[in-house]
């Protein structure tokens, strides 16, 4: 199995990244954001960094990557996405998971490591957890605070598209504790940050 | 020339850190008048001559598409002379 992994400017964990691919079991493969040719993989990572710097807002800019017209095209056709930190914000920005990631509710930029605990085992990208399985990640970011409106609280949660929680105190103020999304579908998962993704479907 | 601003707020249910913290500041400096701040941003977008209906039109796409992101944010479009 090929999976891509995307550099933008700014992109800090495309390499972390690629090893987790490796680690996984898969062939890890460079995409460039500026590159819309997917070279023809299965599965695309959308790794962790401050993409353009974070300008604007963070993966406003990269939404409108070349690469990215590409990954929209094929994540709405069912290819597996995964977003983690940064990646999770160009895949809200990108309308290819609702809500947005806001600044922490403390303004501090966390680094620590954090348990999370999986509620949602059916994506393609946590089928190999067990459901209620407490992970511990490194937490890395400084906006991280998941919002949306009720009416999208109300459908993720109703729909199981929740992936993961925090455990114990919310570290950011998402709301609901959420620390990942998915997709109706199941193919695109937002995570805020994770290490080694023990396997993909 | 004319001036086209844009300014983008959070939505008042999205809560705002930001605005929180500098709330918190202004007592500290003996500024007492705030009851809540709400931090925002704001784009200043020159052009040439007057600007027209299509293209006020363009910019408030623009402002929807790229400058805010309508799942957390409002924004409103003026001209400045």
């Amino acid at each position: 199995m090929r999976v891509g992994v995307i550099t933008f400017p700014g992109t800090l964990d495309d390499r972390d990244a690629a090893r987790a691919v490796v680690a996984g079991g898969a062939e890890a493969v460079s995409l460039w954001h500026g590159d819309a040719d997917l070279k023809s993989v299965d599965a695309v990572v959308l790794p962790g960094g401050f993409s353009y710097g974070d300008y604007l807002r963070c993966g406003a800019i990269s939404r409108f990557a070349p690469v990215m017209q590409s990954v929209i095209e094929v994540a709405n056709k069912g290819m597996p996405v995964l977003g983690i930190c940064n990646g999770f914000q160009v895949l809200c920005e990108s309308h290819l998971l609702p809500g947005a990631l806001t600044r922490n509710s403390d303004l501090h930029f966390l680094c620590r490591d954090q348990e999370i605990e999986v509620i949602n085992n059916q994506t393609a990208w946590t089928n190999s957890f067990k459901q209620g399985e407490k992970i511990v990640i490194p937490l890395k970011n400084g906006e991280g605070s998941f919002q949306c409106d009720d009416q999208t609280l109300l459908v993720l949660e109703g729909e199981g598209r929740v992936v993961a929680r925090y455990v114990g105190e919310n570290p950011n103020g998402s709301r609901n504790l959420i620390a990942g999304i998915t997709n109706a579908k199941g193919n695109v998962v937002g995570l805020c940050r994770t290490q080694n993704m023990p396997s993909m479907s | 020339m004319a001036k086209i601003v844009v300014d983008v707020m959070l939505k008042p249910e999205i809560l705002d850190p930001q605005g929180n913290a500098v709330a918190s500041a202004l007592p500290r400096l003996g500024f007492t008048f705030a009851k809540s701040v709400r931090q925002g941003k704001r784009f200043e977008i020159e052009i040439d001559g007057e600007p027209t209906a299509a293209q006020l039109a363009e910019v408030e796409k623009a402002a929807e598409i790229l400058l805010s992101n309508p799942v957390i944010e409002n924004f409103v479009v003026r001209v400045e002379k």
